[in-house]
C-alpha cells in the first residue's frame, strides 16, 4: 500500500516541475517524470507477493508468476511516451528557433 | 573525436548491431522484441554519428533511405496483420506453423511482427536524431525594435 | 468486417511516405481514396447494424481473453460523424494544402488521425480505446504545428502539454479499474462491477476518467488549450478538431466510459449538468468579445459541447438523444463555419473580422454557406441546430431542471447576437480600402463547403427519419448503461 502511495508522491512532484518551473525542457522533464510514476503504478499493480519473473524457459517449473499482462500494457505506454517527449523536443527547438528563449513568460504571443 | 574513440567505436558499433539482432530474434523466448531490439540498432547508428561525424553514419544509411525502411517497417506490419485477415478470417490472426515450444521458429507470426517493428522503431529513432541534433539555427536579427 | 475501419486509414498513412517519393500527386490521392472507402463502409455499417450487434474478435481469442471490437448503434452515430467530416475536410485539402510545402506530411498525419478516431470507437477493450486516443492525439499535435509559424508552435505546445497531462491521467484511472477488476475488456469490467464490492478506488478513477476527458472535450475549467490550438491549425484541421476531434476523444469515450461500464448514477448527473451549464455560459460570454474569425468560432465549440455534456447529464431518454442529435448537428455547422473561415482567410489573407467586408459580393458560395452555418448555430428553424436545441430544452423542463433550461435559451440568444455580428462584419457592409480583387474559393473547397450546407438544410427538413434511424439506436445502447456487458459476453 506505501509503494502506490509513493507512486502517487512522485506523479505529484512530476506534475509540480510541469506546472510551476518556467523553462520550457524543465516542463518536459516533469511529464517524463509524471509519465514514468504512472507506468510505475501499473507494474505494480501486478504484483504477487514471493512472484517470480514471467519467463517460461525449459529448465524453470512453472511457480508463481507476477501478472505479466500489465507489462505488456505498460511496453506500448512507455513507447507512447518515447513518441510524445520526441515531439515535445521538436516543438520545443523549432520555439527557440522561433522566439529566441525557453521562458514561458516570454513566449505569450497568443493572449485573449 | 580522438583516436582512441574512434578505434574503439569500430568494434563496438557491430557488436551493437549484433547484440540488437539477438535481442530481436529471441523476442518470444527472451524480454525484448522487437522495440528493445530497434533501440538498439538506433543506437548503434548514433553511436556511428557522435564518434564520427554526420557525413561518415549518413554515407552508410543516408536520410531518404531511413525514412523508406522506416515506412517498409509499417507497411510489413500492416501486411502481416492483414494476411490473417485474408487466410484465417480474423484480423491478426496466428497463422504460420508454431513449432516446439522454445523454438527459435516457434510461435507463427510473431517473429515476423518484431522484425517488422524492429524495422521501423530503429528506422524512426535514428530519424528523430538526425533532425533533432542537426537543426541549423538562423543567425540572430539585429534587436532594432522593442519587443 | 469490422477491421476495416482500422486497415484502410492505416495501410494509407503508411504508404503515403513511399509513394510521394515518386509522384507528389499521390498523396492526395491516396489519402482521398481512404476517406471515400471509410466513408462508405460507415454508411453500410448503418445496414450491418440492422442484424443486431456486431461483435469481431481480433486474432480469434475471445473475450476477456482477447481484444475485441464492437458495432453497436452508438458507434454507428460517431463513425458517421468521423468519416463524413473527415472526408470533406480532405476534399477541401486539396486545394488548401498547396500553400505549405511538403504536403504530404500532412496527408500522412491526417490518415494517422483518421486511424486513431476510427479505432477510437469501434475499440471494445479500455486499453485500446487509451491507445488509439494517444494515437489521435499525437496526429492532433503535429497538425496543429504543421505551419510551424510562432503561434502554431506555442499553441501546439499547450495543447501538448495539457492534452499529455490528461493522457496521464487517463491512464492512471485505467490503472486503478485494473486493480479493481483485474480485466481490461469493457463488458468484463461492466460485469464484475456490478457483482463485486464497490471501493474507494472506483471513485477516484470515476474523478480521473471525468478530469482526464473533460480536458480531451474542453469542459470547463479545463478549456485553455482550446482557444489558441483550433485557430492555429490549419482550416480543415480546424474543422476536424472543432468538429471531431473534441467530441470523439472527449464525449464520445466519457460516455462509453461513464454509461456502460461504470454506471450512470444521481452524483454523475449533476456533475455533467453544472459543467454543461458553466460551459454553455463561459464560452459564450467569452466568444461576443472577440474579433478573430476563427477563435469566436473556438469558443463557440465551448459553449455547444456544454449544450452536448448538459444534455446526456440529463439522463432521460429525451434528454439522451436530444444530447446525441446536437452532437452531430455541431459537427456538421462547426465544421462548415471553419470550413469558411478557411476560404475568407485563403482568398484575403485576414482572419480579423474589422478588416473582412463585403465578400457578399465577391465570395457568394462561401457567404450563402456560411449564413446557412450561422442560422443553424444559433437555432433558427429549419435549419438542424433548431431542433436540436429545443428538443434540449424541452428535455430540460421535462426533467425540472429550470436553471438549465433558462441558461440553454439565453446561450442561444447570445449565439445569435454573436453570430450576426460575423455576418455583418464579414460578409454583409461594404468592403473596405484594403480588400480587392477578392476571388472565390477554388473548386474543391465549394464543393466540401456546399455538401455540409446541404446536409445541414436536408437533416433540418428530414429530422425526424433521420432521429429514428441513427440517433435512437445509440440513445438506446447509452440507456441501457450496463446492460451492454451481457449483450456483449451473452451472458
Amino acid at each position: 500500500m506505501s509503494l502506490y502511495i509513493l507512486c502517487l508522491i512522485l506523479f505529484a512532484i512530476g506534475l509540480y516541475c510541469l506546472i510551476v518551473k518556467k523553462n520550457l525542457i524543465k516542463k518536459i522533464v516533469g511529464l517524463g517524470i509524471a509519465e514514468y510514476a504512472v507506468n510505475l503504478f501499473f507494474i505494480l499493480l501486478g504484483y504477487t507477493k514471493g512472484g517470480e519473473a514471467p519467463i517460461l524457459s525449459k529448465d524453470t517449473p512453472i511457480t508463481n508468476f507476477v501478472d505479466p499482462l500489465p507489462q505488456a500494457l505498460i511496453l506500448t505506454s512507455i513507447v507512447i511516451g518515447l513518441g510524445v517527449t520526441a515531439l515535445m523536443v521538436a516543438i520545443t527547438v523549432r520555439i527557440y528557433e522561433k522566439y529566441r528563449t525557453f521562458d514561458i513568460n516570454e513566449i505569450r504571443r497568443l493572449k485573449g | 573525436m580522438s583516436l582512441i574513440v574512434k578505434r574503439i567505436t569500430r568494434i563496438t558499433v557491430s557488436l551493437i548491431f549484433l547484440f540488437g539482432v539477438y535481442i530481436l530474434l529471441h523476442g518470444h523466448l527472451t524480454p525484448g522484441g522487437g522495440f528493445a531490439g530497434g533501440v538498439i540498432i538506433a543506437l548503434s547508428f548514433i553511436h556511428l554519428v557522435l564518434a564520427f561525424g554526420k557525413e561518415v553514419a549518413l554515407k552508410k544509411m543516408s536520410q531518404a533511405t531511413v525514412s523508406i525502411i522506416e515506412s517498409l517497417g509499417g507497411l510489413m506490419f500492416w501486411g502481416i496483420a492483414l494476411l490473417g485477415l485474408i487466410f484465417g478470417s480474423y484480423f491478426f490472426l496466428n497463422i504460420l506453423p508454431k513449432g516446439r515450444p522454445f523454438d527459435l521458429f516457434s510461435s507463427g507470426i510473431i517473429i515476423l511482427c518484431n522484425i517488422a517493428i524492429f524495422l521501423k522503431v530503429g528506422a524512426g529513432l535514428f530519424a528523430i536524431f538526425l533532425a533533432l541534433a542537426f537543426i541549423r539555427l538562423p543567425p540572430e536579427e539585429k534587436k532594432g525594435e522593442n519587443r | 468486417m469490422l477491421p476495416v475501419f482500422v486497415i484502410i486509414p492505416l495501410g494509407a498513412a503508411f504508404l503515403i511516405p513511399i509513394l510521394a517519393k515518386f509522384r507528389q500527386g499521390l498523396a492526395a490521392f491516396v489519402a482521398n481514396l481512404a476517406a471515400g472507402l471509410l466513408l462508405f463502409f460507415s454508411i453500410c455499417s448503418i445496414y450491418w447494424l440492422k442484424g443486431g450487434l456486431k461483435i469481431y474478435y481480433v486474432g480469434g481469442w475471445p473475450p476477456p481473453f482477447g481484444i475485441c471490437m464492437v458495432l453497436d448503434g452508438l458507434t454507428v452515430l460517431v463513425l458517421l460523424v468521423i468519416n463524413l467530416i473527415g472526408f470533406l475536410a480532405l476534399v477541401y485539402s486539396l486545394d488548401y494544402i498547396k500553400r505549405y510545402s511538403s504536403a504530404y506530411l500532412y496527408y500522412t498525419l491526417f490518415c494517422l488521425l483518421l486511424a486513431g478516431l476510427n479505432g477510437l470507437v469501434i475499440s471494445g477493450d479500455l486499453f485500446n480505446l487509451f491507445v488509439f486516443l494517444e494515437i489521435t492525439s499525437i496526429a492532433c499535435y503535429s497538425l496543429i504545428a504543421f505551419g510551424t509559424e510562432a503561434e502554431e508552435l506555442e499553441a501546439a505546445f499547450k495543447y501538448l502539454v495539457l492534452g499529455s497531462v490528461a493522457d496521464i491521467l487517463i491512464l492512471l484511472a485505467i490503472g486503478m479499474l485494473l486493480g479493481c477488476v483485474s480485466t481490461l475488456n469493457m463488458a468484463d469490467i461492466s460485469r464484475s462491477l456490478n457483482t463485486a464490492v464497490s471501493s474507494n478506488l472506483i471513485l477516484y478513477s470515476t474523478a480521473l476518467f471525468i478530469t482526464g476527458f473533460g480536458l480531451k472535450t474542453a469542459l470547463v475549467p479545463l478549456h485553455a488549450w482550446l482557444p489558441d490550438a483550433h485557430p492555429a491549425a490549419p482550416a480543415p484541421m480546424s474543422a476536424m478538431l472543432s468538429g471531431v476531434v473534441i467530441k470523439i476523444a472527449g464525449v464520445y469515450a466519457l460516455i462509453r466510459v461513464i454509461f456502460n461500464i461504470i454506471g450512470f448514477n444521481l452524483v454523475i448527473s449533476q456533475i455533467f449538468i453544472w459543467l454543461g451549464i458553466l460551459s454553455m455560459g463561459v464560452g459564450v460570454l467569452l466568444a461576443i468579445g472577440q474579433w478573430d474569425f476563427k477563435r469566436l468560432l473556438a469558443y463557440h465549440s465551448i459553449s455547444q459541447i456544454g449544450y452536448v455534456v448538459f444534455a446526456i447529464g440529463l439522463g432521460t431518454p429525451l434528454g439522451i438523444t436530444a444530447g446525441l442529435f446536437h452532437l452531430f448537428n455541431h459537427s456538421l455547422f462547426k465544421s462548415l463555419l471553419f470550413l469558411n473561415s478557411g476560404a475568407v482567410e485563403y482568398s484575403t489573407g485576414t482572419r480579423r473580422l474589422e478588416k473582412l467586408g463585403g465578400l457578399y459580393q465577391s465570395m457568394p458560395t462561401t457567404s450563402a454557406t456560411s449564413l446557412v452555418a450561422s442560422l443553424s448555430i444559433a437555432g433558427i428553424p429549419p435549419f438542424c441546430g433548431f431542433w436540436s436545441k429545443l428538443l434540449i430544452i424541452i428535455a430540460s423542463f421535462q426533467a425540472n431542471n429550470i436553471v438549465g433550461a433558462i441558461v440553454c435559451i439565453l446561450v442561444a440568444m447570445v449565439t445569435l447576437a454573436s453570430f450576426l455580428k460575423v455576418q455583418k462584419y464579414a460578409f454583409m457592409r461594404k468592403a473596405g480600402q484594403a480588400l480587392t480583387n477578392i476571388k472565390e474559393a477554388p473548386g474543391f473547397m465549394k464543393f466540401s463547403m456546399l455538401a455540409l450546407a446541404m446536409l445541414c438544410i436536408l437533416v433540418g427538413i428530414f429530422f425526424v427519419p433521420f432521429v429514428d434511424t441513427i440517433i435512437k439506436p445509440a440513445a438506446a445502447v447509452l440507456l441501457e448503461g450496463t446492460g451492454y456487458a451481457r449483450r456483449i459476453l451473452g451472458v
